[in-house]
């Protein structure tokens, strides 16, 4: 019986062999070797020194294998530290998820299953069950695949005993096409394919420690030897010159401190402008409806720091692009509205009390039909020229703010100064608003504070390199809250009277001859829209401590610290803004 | 885990050959499989190629000292461990203890903590009757006993059986089997029949009595691995399909 525990080695060529792999063709004194068979052939020639060498034809695992290693766009296994294996057998294949060094966790069958998929249609088993939850709801893309021949030798003691296994893996591996090569796509254009140099790993036979050690020591020694230290996966990402976790929703511009204003809004910009284009092909393929989300955030950023940033970019270019990224924001809200319904729909239909959830049905079906006339529209408007112009324009003009080295005739405020002035200011807006508002105030001045908030969470990540980290965390923490009270407040509103619009819609397409509508689906959403009210009302009765929380006086310490960095920090007793109760 | 042991008072019955071609069809099969090699001879050891030695001996493992687990070697053979035979399991007997104060239930207590990792244990005994034969005939769940067909051997099972009945509490199973049949020899056939016929505990499948078989210590392989077709190889699978179906 084997033991697990492997001892593996890369066998690549010694430098300054320059035998090429492609002239495979007869030179006239027999057919040329591949490399690989050479390497194997010294190795195996080593090992003879001590052991008799055995090739063992059928072995368990031997023989050409295909593999496709999969992961979201934006990398949540590799992220997580798991490593998710497609094998492809004749017929359907294997789903192996293991951690990053290679310790199983989980296997499950898969047949006719093609990946590039919503994970919600991967079929049911224990892969599944485990990455369900962490990737939800993006789509498994393939992320390179490897075509391998795997050879078995046993070596065999002086008795005839195989006392440990040799296998040697030769693999060529491929990149898939769609998964995020963020900003590398833009200069580098990668290698499609490789060839992984020759590896080998020696496996002990259960109680025959010693000769397993023994054979390891002799491929160590074979010219061209050195340990095994990344996975097939690892390797041939390397090969093909590709980086994990190299997508990020996030933004990071490396900005400092001392930069000029106009260079790091710049460099942020260009930043979401990456974000933005990375996402343009999964939207358009819709491979999973985080493509979508992950634009229109890079969007929202956009035009949040045009209107709070402008100030260090040329006018016209910030009041252009503001009306194009407005365009581009709109463009995209019906899908993306129609895109939260139906990924909440399960959980709707589950609450129902009155209800059934077969109710929803035609409701459902009447979502699905709505989406696919918007997600039309909205592919349509990527594929055209505007946007085209919008996002190369931007591209030029942006670069050549960052790249511009002659100083404006004015002094430009540093990226610190430009922080420091605009959080502030954001921050005051909020205590302001948010302090006026009291019981009776209308829905609408929450939606305002709700907006302002954004703003201010985007000013503090675009910053955030700047600020204090303990206070950044703790009055990002408070202010998420603080929007995740006032967005569920807004999102209610917004369901509640997308639901009554949708209901006349959907009668109205019943009047013109389209599919009928069940009085039965009517008042069950009914049922939902009340149920959308009482969350509501939940989230309108939470706001005061909430917002209490973020920018009453027990917050008030850490926001001067957060302002007062990177100058000197502020005096006790001078706060950085107004009493949020005294507007 | 389910343990099976060959035993028979005799020796050259063909315990260790139906011992390492059980064990080796029921590895086939897919069972996780060890083999423990308790005769000191180290026969089924010699079969596998491995060498008849333990770390401390008999002693280390029967005082604890050294685990079972620490002493198995992994046979050539996918799902198939053995436990190899060590000269000093011939002082077992004095191990296990002495007339005031015999251990009987050690080896099945020392075998324990090995169900996570087998299903399938098989205990190749040494030939006599002793301290160590009746520890295996506590610890097994099936006891598998090569007969020669002889009128003599047959006694030798009905005293095995009468013996085992007296056990208090878990009493193997006894089944016994034809082994070394010689197809040419009348009472050979006159007995295999009638007995298999008339008592229950006997298997219809017996194994004959073959060169095959003996070219195993040559070949130094189970014959069902070696020579899978062959008779031989038919009449130990017929044998252990015969001892599965009756667990069932």
């Amino acid at each position: 019986m084997l033991t697990p525990g492997l001892r593996g080695y890369v066998l690549s060529p010694p430098v300054g062999d320059h035998k090429s792999t492609s002239n495979s063709k007869n030179t006239g004194k027999g057919t040329r070797k591949h490399p690989a068979a050479d390497l194997l052939s010294a190795a195996l020639a080593a090992l003879a020194d001590s052991f008799t060498v055995a090739a063992e034809r059928g072995a368990p695992g031997s023989g050409a294998r295909r593999r496709t290693w999969l992961d979201t766009f934006d990398w949540r296994l590799y992220r997580a530290g798991l490593v998710l294996e497609l094998e492809q057998a004749r017929r359907g294949g294997r789903l192996l998820l293991s951690q990053a060094d290679g310790t199983p966790r989980a296997e499950q069958p898969v047949t006719g299953w093609p990946p590039r998929r919503p994970a919600q249609d991967l079929p049911a088993g224990p892969v599944r069950d485990q990455i369900i939850g962490l990737i939800s709801p993006r789509a498994l893309l393939p992320v390179v695949s490897a075509v391998s021949t795997v050879s078995a030798t046993r070596l065999l003691n002086a008795d005839g005993k195989t006392v440990a296994r040799l296998t040697a893996e030769r693999a060529t591996v491929t990149a898939t096409e769609s998964t995020a090569t963020a900003t590398e796509s833009r200069a580098t254009a990668t290698e499609s394919t490789a060839e992984l140099p020759l590896r080998v790993s020696v496996a002990e036979v259960r109680g025959y420690l010693a000769p397993a050690r023994r054979a390891a020591a002799l491929l160590a020694a074979v010219p061209g030897a050195s340990p095994a230290s990344q996975s097939v996966f690892i390797a041939a990402l390397t090969a093909l010159g590709r980086h994990p976790a190299n997508y990020t929703n996030g933004v990071d511009a490396n900005i400092t401190a001392e930069l000029p204003g106009s260079v790091a809004v710049a460099r942020l910009l260009l930043q979401l402008l990456d974000t933005l284009e990375l996402n343009v092909d999964g939207v358009l393929r819709d491979i999973d409806t985080e493509f979508l989300h992950d634009f229109r955030v890079a969007v929202r950023r956009t035009r949040s720091a045009i209107k709070l940033l402008g100030e260090v970019l040329p006018a016209a270019d910030a009041s252009r692009y503001a009306r194009e990224f407005k365009w581009l924001g709109d463009l995209t809200t019906p899908t993306r509205d129609l895109d939260v319904h139906l990924l909440g729909f399960a959980a709707t239909a589950e609450h129902l009390v009155a209800a059934a959830p077969a109710d929803l049905e035609p409701f459902r079906a009447f979502l699905v039909r709505r989406r696919a006339r918007e997600f039309r529209r909205l592919a349509a408007a990527l594929r055209s020229p505007r946007f085209g112009a919008i996002t190369d324009d931007w591209r030029k003009a942006l670069l050549a703010i960052r790249d511009a080295s002659a100083p404006k005739k004015r002094r430009q405020p540093t990226a610190a100064e430009l922080a420091v002035r605009t959080t502030g200011r954001a921050f005051r807006r909020i205590a302001a608003q948010g302090g006026a508002i009291t019981p009776d105030s209308p829905p609408q001045s929450l939606h305002d504070l709700r907006k302002r908030c954004k703003e201010l969470r985007y000013l503090l990540e675009f910053f955030a390199p700047l600020h204090d980290p303990v206070a950044y965390r703790k009055v990002v923490g408070d202010l998420k809250q603080l929007q995740d009270c006032l967005g569920d407040f807004q999102d209610s509103q917004v369901q509640r009277e997308e639901i009554g619009t949708l209901a006349d819609a959907l009668l109205a397409e019943a009047l013109s001859g389209g599919p009928g509508v069940p009085a039965a689906t009517l008042l069950a959403m009914g049922e939902v829209a009340a149920r959308l009210a009482v969350s509501q009302a939940e989230a309108r009765a939470d706001f005061a401590r909430r917002f209490a929380r973020f920018a009453g006086p027990a917050a008030q310490p850490r926001i001067s610290t957060l302002l007062a960095k990177p100058g000197p920090p502020v005096r006790p007793g001078q706060p950085a803004m107004p009493d949020p109760k005294t507007p | 885990m389910k343990i099976y042991a060959t035993y028979n008072i005799k020796g050259g019955v063909g315990k260790t050959t139906a011992a390492v071609n059980l064990a080796y069809l029921s590895a086939a099969d897919g069972q996780r499989t060890l083999l423990w090699d308790l005769d000191p001879q180290g026969a089924a050891s010699f079969l596998f190629r491995i060498k008849p030695r333990v770390k401390g001996g008999g002693k280390a493992l029967i005082r604890g000292t050294k685990t079972l687990e620490g002493a198995i070697k992994g046979t050539d053979f996918d799902n198939l461990d053995l436990l190899p035979a060590d000269f000093t399991y011939r002082n077992m007997d004095l191990l296990l203890g002495t007339e005031q104060r015999k251990q009987t239930r050690k080896l099945a207590q020392l075998l324990r903590p090995l169900a996570a990792e087998y299903d399938n244990v098989f205990l190749d005994c040494p030939p006599s009757i002793s301290l160590v034969s009746e520890n295996v005939m506590h610890a097994a769940d099936v006891l598998l006993v090569p007969l020669i067909p002889t009128t003599l051997s047959v006694r030798t099972l009905d005293q095995l059986t009468d013996f085992v009945a007296g056990f208090d509490g878990d009493r193997p199973e006894v089944r016994a089997f034809f082994s070394m049949v010689d197809r040419r020899k009348k009472l050979h056939q006159e007995i295999t029949k009638d007995l298999s016929a008339e008592r229950s505990g006997v298997t219809v499948a017996a194994i004959p009595a073959l060169s095959l078989i003996e070219r195993m210590s040559v070949e130094r392989a189970p014959v069902t691995a070696f020579a899978p077709r062959s008779q031989a190889a038919r009449a130990f699978r017929s044998l252990w399909s015969e001892v599965l179906s009756d667990q069932e």
